[in-house]
């Protein structure tokens, strides 16, 4: 018989998967809101009806939503996310590098942030409602109110345009080295870092606080053990499925995050190409972008059911 | 208090042994933030005092908020939840623990005293199996090597009555149940051989068939090792089965102080003797007279998708002003069966007939004059007041709603029935939040009464609160029954509510009614084997009870 | 007597103030919107007092016009939301059946995709109008309503007080109106002012990407668009907004915090 835990992860998995699914066909939906007028917006207003018809048969807009969906969705299983309008270049192709250039960027703010949200949560909980706990929450509470372009420009108006510490703008190209490369996204990741941090600190103190005050934390206290040894035996193992949980959230927060932070840096990645063409209208190239970050965003939830699915005692060993 | 600050000599005399735990004018303080007011600081023990030797076994009992968990754990030096000691010495072992520093205090806890909690559900450590907790202290504190530590708990695991002892352990706290949870804490205490334990309602949590179980295994294995130990609960016939000297707390002050037995026979203070003397409410049995007024008749229902029934075939009837207690314990469909009968919870077979006409069985087909006959009160008053609404509000909905009165007329009617439920008529403008356990349910009484029922279900309504408060409750409820010649079908697990109160008892087991009739028909021999548990098994005020018991026991099984 | 500790009457003082500036912005701009005055880039002066932006226009009278435009289509937007996601989620809390699962399902999926993301996809598509951000960004908010009045509201439901008003044969009138919303009341008021605040942040990020607000009209967001170019160059036009921005986010949060905490759940009934 099949353990109950790998029927709910298995069940939770292809959660994800539909969930996946009906979020490809809710962004498809969502470019059909204005229906058959792509082909005008390519040609223009002063385009002749024959040039529209033949541009509309092209792009096959005479079928029915349902099978242009189907069509789409099944060319995109297969790698072929179509060509841009705009420009006419293949969007996969497009996509592939800066798709790695924007995880290289979210990675890098992610091996910054979550240790140091991990240590802040930790102090702040060691030091509940003494200054620095409420010094940390005072500058999360600023920060989760400011937003990440105006962290940003504070960042480049100070350190790169006064201090000449880092460039302004986030070249970054295959010539570079690593440390060149770090060197060039050093201000994105700063902003990035401190966009998400605020929340994830938040976050893992309210976690760890939570387990912290388990009676089960009394009952270790009262057998005499050291604060240490009750940290690693007993709040731990309970608190990392809430731990990872906080997490995954922050960095499909992260994910978002970085669109408006490559804008503001030209940093040639997925979202500014994504803002890039929803000012050009470019629906493909749109759908394509939107297609790709949702997967991210569902995917790092997927993960942290997963994780706390793992973690659960009750779970992994059932009456 | 009457008698302020009296002298309370421990009850033992100079000269004796150097006591295991000496606790000497204990003060403790918190501070409290009550809502858009500044913090204050608020005295929850102010002096206390109190001796125990080795071996011997001190029962702390109260009200709640009278400081007694409080004083267990100043035993371990422990304050919970922002409590701060205050004041005084905590000596063990001749030592003032309170003095020590950190280091200090951690080889003492685990060590010489240990704790077990009201709820060991909460207090084991869900990812962890239960033997790595249980010889937790003993590994950390050097008392014993692995091998021996697992040994003296498998041995405990024995003495406590657990289920397959060479094994318990290797289970994880979600896999065993409450009872038996409560009994691997009992371990979990006693394994590092400490010389004091403190127990904080170790039993308040269970069922009472398992409850006398869970004592008498608690017992055993104090007397077994030798330890002291600190019994704490608000129930002076548990504690009155196994501690030596009693302490009567009330509001953070000591009442009375003495051996078990002077506490229980000859209570000097007149607050111990109103403890003593709870739930001594004499109530006569009414016979039925005349056609019933409510008859379940062969009901049968079950959850939606669950499969099996939660009351299976039950039929009782409850004469006009009448009250038909219906006992047993959580999981026996008691509650299940109100819901029944109100129309929540539609029944599968059989029904329900009223004034012998049979209630349509969902609260929907229903009429208004239905719903009104029918009315309900709730365990937890505060849950069953909308917190939001003033007493005039809560009470005066149903007199708008049924009767249609307003402005004038009906505030003199809520008046009326704050004069009944025996509050003044200044609380009609005070919202739930600023009334105290027993006046909220007085509040409740009164919006059931402002229907003008015919019946009332009172679903454990008492068992939420102290005992003098719920003594109160009973009292105005018997009154308001002879004025009002209301019926009632009252709900408990508590077997001294139901003999205070009813005059006929269905009782309940598992879904099923397994014995029912007159008050005197139910409560006189033969029994049939769950009645008999069931009625041995409620703590009665007398020394030497739970002995009798346990006998009585043994004599039924060898018989058998 | 209430007691309001300084850091909500700080938020509550600079809140007031934003909405002032937004409700008189024609009376009290020194200069209309768009209405060219001086050099590019000028330093603060007395004609000047913020000085004037990347094509000479005052930037003190584009500030206050531009807050006008912020506020105003935050708060639309906030109360679409309000409006949208708290009554589908009392209707799906009370309802609780097949209207609870669609609901309830339906917002899973729009959650799903990060807002922002959905908002782009849906914008590349729509014109770029005031009406349309304010359907798009309250319609999308929404969702987060939704959960939070829905599992409020299942929590109450639950309670024994409800049960008691089914009991005597309430109709579900009374239900929502007198037991459910006056106890939902104030983590709902405590999340609008969370909402608005994130409408505020919302519509700048729009803006600020050229998706929001269209030129020569500006909010906040805009016009830290129209002179990011000054930075490099060491001017701080671009700045400035973004302050008021966070300005007015730190102050609505200060007093959101303070109804919070004030009156957690379902404690007392006085001092409303």
């Amino acid at each position: 018989m099949l353990h109950p835990i790998v029927k709910l992860l298995v069940q939770r998995i292809a959660l994800g998967l539909l969930l996946l699914f009906a979020a490809s066909a809710l962004i498809f939906a969502g470019t059909q809101l204005l229906p058959g007028d792509v082909a005008q917006s390519i040609l223009g207003q002063s385009a002749t009806p024959e040039a529209l018809a033949n541009l509309r048969a092209e792009l096959g807009l005479n079928d029915p939503p349902v099978q242009r969906y189907f069509n789409w969705l099944f060319s995109a299983l297969h790698g072929d996310l179509g060509t841009a309008l705009s420009n006419g270049e293949d969007i996969a192709q497009s996509l592939g590098k800066r798709l790695g250039n924007t995880l290289f960027l979210a990675a890098c703010a992610a091996a910054v942030s979550v240790p140091l949200a991990l240590i802040l949560g930790i102090v702040s909980v060691r030091y509940r409602n003494r200054w620095p706990d409420r010094l940390i929450s005072a500058v999360s509470l600023a920060s989760i109110s400011i937003p990440e372009f105006l962290i940003a420009y504070v960042l480049i108006f100070y350190v790169a345009v006064q201090l000449r510490w880092f460039p302004s703008v986030a070249m970054i190209s295959d010539a570079m080295t690593l440390g060149q490369k770090l060197s060039a996204i050093a201000l994105p990741v700063a902003v990035l870092t401190l966009v998400v941090l605020a929340h994830m600190m938040r976050m893992t103190r309210a976690a760890i606080l939570n387990v912290m005050q388990s009676a089960y934390i009394e009952t270790a206290e009262l057998k005499g053990l050291a604060p240490i040894r009750i940290i690693a035996r007993h709040a731990l193992p309970n608190a990392i499925a809430p731990i990872v949980n906080v997490i995954m959230l922050n960095l499909a927060y992260l994910v978002v995050g970085v669109v408006v932070i490559e804008v503001v840096f030209v940093y040639p990645g997925m979202g500014q190409y994504l803002v890039d063409h929803v000012a050009k209208r470019d629906v493909p190239v749109v759908q394509a972008c939107g297609l790709i970050f949702a997967a991210v965003y569902i995917g790092l939830n997927t993960v942290a059911d997963v994780v706390s699915i793992l973690a659960n005692p009750r779970l992994r060993h059932p009456k | 208090m009457s008698d302020p600050n009296p002298a309370i000599p421990a009850p033992e005399a100079p000269g004796d042994e150097a006591p295991l735990l000496d606790i000497r004018d204990l003060r403790i303080e918190a501070t409290v933030h009550p809502p858009g007011e500044r913090p204050r600081t608020q005295q929850i023990v102010k002096g206390v005092s109190a001796r125990l030797r080795k071996g011997r076994v001190l029962g702390l009992i109260g009200e709640s908020g009278a400081g007694k968990s409080t004083i267990g754990l100043a035993a371990l030096a422990y304050g919970r939840g922002g409590v701060r000691i205050s004041g005084g010495q905590v000596l063990l072992n001749g030592r003032d623990i309170l003095r020590l520093p950190a280091r200090g205090l951690r080889r003492v806890r685990g060590k010489e005293v240990t704790y077990v909690a009201q709820s060991a559900a909460a207090a084991f450590n869900p990812a962890i199996r239960l033997m790595d907790q249980i010889v937790e202290s003993a590994l950390e504190h050097g008392v014993a090597s692995r091998a021996e530590a697992e040994a003296r708990a498998v041995s405990l695991f024995e003495q406590l009555g657990l289920p397959d002892p060479a094994n318990f352990g290797r289970r994880y706290p979600h896999q065993v149940s409450g009872g038996q949870l409560q009994r691997a804490m009992t371990a979990m205490a006693l394994c590092p051989e400490p010389d004091l334990v403190v127990f904080d309602e170790p039993t308040t949590a269970l069922d009472v068939t398992t409850q006398i179980d869970v004592l008498a295994a608690i017992k055993r294995a104090i007397r077994a090792t030798g330890v002291g130990a600190i019994y704490i609960t608000h129930d002076l016939a548990v504690v009155a089965q196994v501690a030596d000297d009693i302490m009567v707390l009330r509001h953070g002050e000591t009442v009375e102080y003495g051996p078990t037995a002077q506490i229980i026979e000859r209570p000097r203070q007149e607050y111990t003797r109103a403890l003593v003397s709870v739930r001594a409410i004499e109530h006569p049995e009414n016979p039925p007279e005349g056609a019933p007024l409510l008859s379940v008749r062969g009901v049968s229902a079950a959850y939606p998708g669950v499969p099996v029934d939660v009351l299976s075939d039950v039929s009782v009837d409850l004469h006009p002003g009448r009250t038909l207690a219906v006992v047993g314990e959580s999981g026996s469909g008691k509650s299940t069966l109100a819901r029944a009968i109100v129309g929540l919870l539609p029944p599968r077979e059989g029904e329900v007939l009223f004034d012998g006409r049979p209630l349509p069985p969902r609260l929907k087909q229903r009429s208004r004059e239905d719903l009104r006959q029918l009315q309900m009160i709730y365990q937890m008053a505060d849950t069953a007041m909308n917190p939001r609404q003033t007493v005039r509000t809560i009470i005066g909905r149903p007199l708008e709603f049924y009767f249609g009165l307003r402005g004038a007329e009906r505030d003199k009617r809520v008046n009326e029935l704050l004069d009944e439920i025996e509050m003044g008529r200044g609380f009609a403008d005070r919202y739930p939040a600023e009334l105290s356990g027993g006046q909220k349910q007085r509040v409740c009484i009164a919006r059931a009464l402002a229907a003008k029922p015919r019946l009332i279900i009172c679903d454990e309504v008492t068992s939420a609160l102290d005992p003098l408060v719920a003594d109160g409750i009973l009292k105005l409820l018997l009154d308001l029954q002879r004025i009002e010649d209301v019926a009632y079908l009252f709900i408990t697990h508590d077997l001294a509510t139901v003999r205070a109160i009813a005059d006929s008892i269905a009782v309940m087991h598992r879904g099923k009614v397994v014995r029912y009739g007159t008050k005197t028909q139910v409560l006189t021999p033969p029994f049939d084997d769950y009645t008999d548990l069931l009625l041995s098994s409620a703590p009665e005020m007398k020394l030497g009870w739970l002995e009798e018991v346990l006998a009585h026991r043994r004599m039924e099984s060898a018989g058998h | 007597m209430i007691r309001i500790p300084l850091s909500a009457l700080l938020g509550l003082t600079v809140t007031a103030l934003f909405f002032a500036g937004a409700a008189l912005a024609p009376w009290i701009a020194p200069y209309p919107m768009t209405q060219i005055v001086g050099d590019v880039w000028e330093p603060a002066s007395a004609e000047h007092l913020l000085g004037t932006d990347s094509i000479g226009r005052d930037l003190l009278s584009r500030m206050i016009y531009g807050g006008r435009t912020t506020i105003w289509i935050a708060t639309l937007a906030t109360m679409l939301s309000f409006l949208t996601g708290s009554v589908l989620g009392l209707t799906a809390a009370v309802a609780g059946g097949w209207v609870d699962q669609a609901l309830s399902r339906l917002v899973d999926l729009v959650m799903s995709i990060p807002t922002l993301i959905f908002a782009l996809v849906v914008l590349s598509v729509l014109p770029t109008t005031m009406t349309t951000l304010v359907l798009v960004m309250g319609l999308l908010d929404s969702t987060r309503v939704y959960r939070l009045a829905r599992a409020v509201a299942v929590d109450i439901t639950v309670m024994d007080f409800v049960e008691a008003a089914r009991l005597r044969g309430e109709g579900r009138g009374w239900i929502v109106f007198r037991e459910i919303l006056p106890n939902a009341l104030s983590p709902l008021v405590a999340e609008m002012g969370l909402r608005f605040i994130f409408m505020v942040l919302f519509l700048s990020t729009l803006s600020f990407l050229g998706l929001g607000v269209q030129p020569p009209n500006a909010d906040w967001g805009g016009i830290v668009k129209e002179n990011k170019e000054g930075i490099v160059y060491g001017i701080s036009a671009a700045l400035t907004p973004a302050i008021a921005i966070a300005a007015l986010a730190i102050s609505v949060n200060l007093v959101a915090d303070w109804i919070l905490t004030r009156t957690t759940s379902l404690k007392g009934g006085r001092g409303e």
